[in-house]
């Protein structure tokens, strides 16, 4: 019981991650290698800042704004500097680490006997992992709110556009270099934002903690996907959030079938490598089965 | 009615600048295009018709000369700052609908072609019935599929629905890029005379690349043709609706 709870806390957790790289991957339309480093670099920046005394809310906030100067920084490197997204995410991604590392001076800042989100009197109070739990909603559900009201304004759908259809959307007059700035501004803040969270859940900031953090993301967005199937865009965005509350199921289980935590990186790759081939294996069945009874008639 | 609307003076552009490949595209380029004109462009491959318009559009910097709208120095405005007097339908009929977005959502984005975009509802409902009527003008079913994601469209409405969105606000310039030519015949030709109907009724001023001597010999008030980088060719009113294709076919021969 208290395992499925501590599923669902990580689950609704590590989520804001999915919705962060859902703008990118799905309605920008690529692959942000920055997130692995803006991950730990919100992480570093909440630890960092809350040992110095800072008010963990505001930490966390602090923790966006730095994750979204790194989106900024990527989004130059890619509209004004013309080189290509994935090069440009890796580029700041590096540089990144060099960053965390002189924000936390070590490799390992722990938050013991600090004040953090989770250490309020009504969190404390609850019982084991349900803090996360109740935290984790409030931030999907406030965070999902905003991005679905977001993409329903005239600025939003010029953010889809620019996705769907970049020549499109510039003969309509959408500055689509804006809008993939803003978009990654807006996505490594809400990734930097989660893992401001995760640190101060774990008690800890380490600067690896950012590695595999884009397929861990991914796996919410696409087994969120699979699960629910056709959904509209706001449904979407809300099967992401279930879709990572699903995948740490899938890693209980298969920590309970006796693989170690050490594994979990292959596991992850693994299980996003297998959800991403379905339609391709779906088309194999299918010509199978076409084949089947075209030779069932026949006979 | 002859008041210029929009005069290119002496437009140069180049393509490769700087490298030995090197080629002039337009060439001192003059043209002067009055409010009303409903101009159709000929012109072989390569003459510079599509970059003309990418040089009216802003896709392509102009190296020398200049561009002006309504007397005012255009040449180096952003392409998104010209979109506010400019209305382009493409040849490809995936360049110019957003694939994922519903009908009614493309037509929304259109509606507000060239103005700030801000953080208010997108009101999408408010225009639905307008976008009905709109769309119903098009004979071919496009108003039954308001809420059909545009992938799911066939060719022929996806260009229709690119002309609309080109025009439902009212461009000062509309430029069409052999709008019709990736279509079957009869839905080219039924699109033409929607774009007809639309530019006449709406008094629209519009430039036409096709490569149909028919339909440049058809419709419009002006026909020009470019070759080398230069309008060679220019004739409006009476003596376009005088022309035939004989004549143009000999015009043509002349030139190459």
């Amino acid at each position: 019981m208290s395992l499925a709870v501590s599923a669902i806390g990580q689950g609704l957790l590590w989520a804001v991650l999915g919705v962060g790289l859902y703008l990118t991957f799905r309605i920008l339309d690529f692959a942000d290698m920055t997130v692995e480093g803006t991950f730990p670099l919100g992480a570093a920046t909440a630890v960092a800042a809350i040992s110095n005394g800072m008010n963990p809310l505001l930490a966390t906030l602090l923790a966006f704004a730095i994750g979204a100067i790194a989106g900024f920084i990527t989004g130059l490197l890619y509209t004004k500097g013309h080189i290509p997204i994935l090069l440009a995410g890796i580029l700041v991604m590096t540089a990144c680490y060099s960053v965390n590392l002189r924000i936390m001076g070590r490799a390992n800042v722990s938050l013991l006997g600090k004040s953090t989100l989770f250490k309020n009197h009504f969190l404390a109070s609850l019982p084991q992992y349900f803090d996360s739990v109740v935290l984790g909603a409030v931030v999907m559900i406030v965070i999902t709110t905003l991005v679905i009201y977001f993409l329903q304004t005239e600025l939003g759908q010029g953010f889809i556009a620019t996705g769907d259809n970049q020549t499109m959307a510039r003969s309509l007059g959408i500055n689509t270099d804006n809008m993939k700035i803003r978009g990654l501004m807006v996505s490594n803040g809400l990734i930097a934002f989660g893992g401001a969270l995760v640190a101060q859940n774990n008690g800890y900031s380490d600067v690896n903690m950012g590695i595999g953090i884009i397929v861990i993301a991914l796996a919410s967005i696409i087994i969120g996907e699979v699960a629910f199937g056709d959904l509209t865009l706001n449904q979407r965005l809300v099967a992401v959030t279930l879709g990572s509350i699903l995948y740490r199921f899938v890693l209980l289980l298969v920590l309970k079938l006796g693989f170690s935590a050490n594994d979990l990186n292959l596991i992850s790759s693994i299980i996003l490598a297998i959800c991403m081939m379905l339609p391709v294996f779906k088309n194999i069945f299918n010509f199978k089965h076409i084949l089947k009874r075209g030779l069932d008639t026949n006979d | 009615m002859t008041k210029p609307l929009l005069e290119l003076k002496n437009v140069v552009l180049k393509v490769n600048r700087n490298t030995p490949e090197e080629i002039t595209i337009l060439d001192h380029l003059n043209l002067t295009i009055n409010a009303g004109d409903f101009i159709t462009v000929l012109g072989s491959n390569g003459a510079g018709k599509s970059t003309l318009f990418n040089a009216i559009g802003g896709d392509l910097s102009i190296d020398s000369g200049q561009i002006l709208l309504n007397g005012k120095d255009i040449s180096h405005d952003s392409v998104e700052k010209r979109t506010s007097f400019l209305g382009r339908v493409f040849q490809d009929p995936k360049l110019g609908t957003a694939p994922r977005m519903t009908v009614a959502e493309n037509l929304l984005l259109a509606e507000r072609r060239g103005q700030r975009r801000g953080l208010i509802p997108r009101n999408l409902n408010r225009h639905m019935a307008h976008y009905k009527e709109l769309t119903a003008t098009m004979h071919n079913g496009l108003d039954e599929r308001l809420t059909t994601a545009t992938g799911n469209l066939s060719g022929g409405q996806r260009q229709a629905l690119s002309f609309l969105m080109a025009t439902l606000k009212r461009p000062e310039i509309l430029l069409l890029d052999e709008h019709t030519a990736a279509l079957d015949p009869r839905t080219g030709q039924d699109l033409m005379h929607l774009t007809n109907e639309r530019v006449s009724q709406d008094n629209l001023t519009c430039l036409m690349i096709t490569h149909h001597m028919e339909d440049a010999l058809t419709y419009g008030n002006r026909l020009i043709v470019l070759h080398h980088g230069k309008v060679t060719y220019d004739v409006a009113g009476d003596k376009k609706q005088a022309l035939t294709s004989e004549q143009l076919y000999s015009f043509f021969a002349e030139i190459e």
